[in-house]
């Protein structure tokens, strides 16, 4: 793996990867920001001006009860982008952990392990998705702890993989031979070794997650948590606008083009980092 | 051979078993039931309904039963639709939604093949970069928001399809275009980079030396050889067809099996529920296996399995 800032560089030269991660960088500030880009607040209710078009005070035009929708867009960023990163940090340990383990140690642990992965990938994940976030709760914990649980399997599959061959390095095995505890050899040598294509599944497992929450919110099945500071998902303002469609366009498109353009963003990302940093994986 | 599809047919049977308990383990897990009203119903009723649906046994017997149900094709009652029972309303609903795969499919394969083999044999750095361009916004696009586009523009705009129901063909297009396009896009970008590996082998450099047409070289020599790849991902695409076809069939109002599916959900109709998710799973196993024996068949190093 090239060191850091030489793949950032080069990450740079790429236009469609630096557009992405600029616009990635643009949402999560929108997010942040939310209450200090906007004078309108997320519930901020106006009768006076419901269904408007697009236009100088609201620029992406108001929703059927008058609030503000590139308000309720910005806020949604913040559901959005903690589903994607965080499921794929959650699924990324989980995976990670799982994989280490089974190709580490080897053996019988590790096929049965595998057995077990080869499993829960024959499942339709989608599927157990939405029954694993009616256990968990619809909200965002629970669409998190949901997506998780169906997303670690790639990475553990990865990782395994990757230790397999990390173990067989020559300094691997020196590092073994002078006395090296097992710790200090998987943190060590074997992690940063198998860095790159877990680093490349995580830009890709992303926009999945991203994807899969917004369209269960779309269908009515995903986050319903009315209540929540967090703001609105975007999956949800594109249901309100579904509805509204034939008279008031304008209300599905922004958010389907916030939905559409960050998943493309992480996208663009990915197929940069993978350019770079794991070319064979493509 | 025989022992290699032997595993994997055990492996099929173990993730089918899996799912079946997953589900039923999942639906008695969940916080709230079926029978939870606005206004709580009075502690007989309640009791009648538990003993009706067999509810007031203990889990093992339920599980039990429900298992036994399955070897009877039976998938038990469904709660919502009192006249009929899960195996009737999948019967009913099924053949919709793999119409709707099948087309798809079609439309996948009929878009990509032109479109692959175009790019690979014009194959330049422009072309390059257009063909990974359209193929992650292919990727990238949800299918409600490409349905909404599709309604929007053909429906709305210009009043051309229908939008909605599944009847005829004005009504079958837009469904089938909006869950095709990814694949389309998918397999478009696999055939091109599989044919652009194939073109530059020594065999293609002889078929031309040779003195044969371009188009013999590029549709038989270039893409016989190229087509295991594709082949081998058309089984779970169609199974991902099938499986993901709930959000294009709850936009276009298409009575098939996914949209039973959504409302099972919001109705906790635990048994359509456990019923919709167990036929998908077969759906994708048995894809599975044919990718298995397709691969065993032309792959023979897969023996020693």
């Amino acid at each position: 793996m090239k060191k850091p800032r030489e793949w950032i560089k080069g990450l740079l030269r790429e236009p469609s990867a630096s557009w992405g991660l600029a616009f990635i960088l643009v949402v999560c500030l929108g997010g942040i920001l939310a209450p200090l880009i906007s004078p309108y607040g997320p519930g901020g209710l106006d009768e006076q001006r419901i269904l408007e078009s697009p236009g100088w005070s609201h620029w992406m035009g108001t929703d059927g009860l008058g609030r503000d929708l590139f308000t309720r867009i910005l806020y949604g960023a913040r559901v959005s982008i903690t589903v994607g990163i965080g499921t794929a940090f959650i699924a990324l340990v989980i995976g990670t952990v799982y994989g280490l383990i089974s190709g580490y140690i080897g053996g019988t642990l590790d096929h049965l392990l595998m057995r077990i992965v080869d499993i829960c990938y024959g499942l339709p994940d989608l599927l157990i998705f939405i029954l694993l976030s009616l256990v968990f709760g619809r909200n965002i914990a629970g669409v998190l702890i949901a997506l998780g649980l169906v997303t670690w399997v790639r990475f553990a599959r990865i990782t395994r993989g990757q230790v397999l061959q990390a173990k067989e390095l020559i300094y691997v095995e020196g590092a073994r031979a002078i006395g090296g505890s097992h710790t200090r050899i998987i943190v060590r040598h074997i992690l940063p070794n198998i860095m790159a294509p877990l680093l490349v599944t995580l830009t890709f497992s992303i926009p999945a997650a991203i994807l899969a929450e917004s369209t269960l919110s779309f269908i009515g099945l995903g986050i319903n948590d009315p209540y929540s500071e967090w703001g609105t998902s975007w999956g949800t303002l594109a249901q309100d606008g579904w509805r509204a469609m034939r008279t008031y366009p304008h209300i599905i498109l922004f958010p389907g083009l916030a939905i559409f353009l960050t998943i493309l963003a992480f996208n663009f990302l990915g197929n940069g980092l993978r350019d770079i940093l794991d070319p064979k994986g493509k | 051979m025989t022992r290699f599809l032997l595993t994997r047919l055990f492996h099929g049977l173990t993730v089918l078993w899996v799912v079946v308990t997953l589900t039923f383990v999942l639906m008695r897990v969940t916080p709230g039931g079926p029978f939870d009203r606005e206004r709580r119903l009075p502690p007989e009723v309640l009791a009648n309904i538990a003993a009706k649906y067999h509810l007031d046994e203990p889990w093992l017997k339920q599980y039990a039963r429900y298992l036994n149900g399955i070897f009877r094709g039976d998938l038990g009652p469904s709660y919502k639709y009192l006249d009929r029972g899960v195996s009737d309303i999948v019967a009913e609903t099924f053949p919709v939604s793999a119409l709707l795969g099948i087309f798809a499919l079609v439309f996948a394969l009929a878009f990509s093949f032109p479109v692959g083999i175009c790019a690979a044999y014009y194959h330049s750095s422009w072309t390059d970069r257009w063909c990974l361009l359209i193929a992650t916004l292919g990727i990238s696009l949800p299918h409600f928001i490409l349905g909404a586009l599709l309604i929007w523009l053909f429906s709305i705009q210009l009043g051309w399809l229908q939008a909605g129901r599944w009847e005829g063909f004005t009504s079958v297009v837009l469904p089938t275009v909006t869950l095709g396009a990814a694949p389309a896009a998918y397999l478009s970008y696999l055939l091109r980079s599989t044919l652009l590996e194939t073109l530059a082998e020594d065999f293609i450099r002889t078929a031309r030396a040779k003195g044969l047409r371009e188009s013999a070289v590029l549709l038989k020599h270039a893409l016989n050889n190229s087509l295991i790849p594709t082949l081998t991902v058309l089984g779970p695409l169609f199974a991902a067809l099938i499986t993901g076809s709930f959000v294009v069939e709850y936009i276009f109002a298409i009575p098939g099996m996914g949209r039973f599916f959504i409302t099972a959900v919001t109705d906790r109709d635990y048994p359509l529920i456990m019923g919709v998710t167990l036929v998908y799973t077969v759906i994708l196993v048995c894809a599975n296996l044919l990718v298995d024996l397709f691969y065993s068949l032309v792959d023979p190093r897969i023996k020693s399995y």
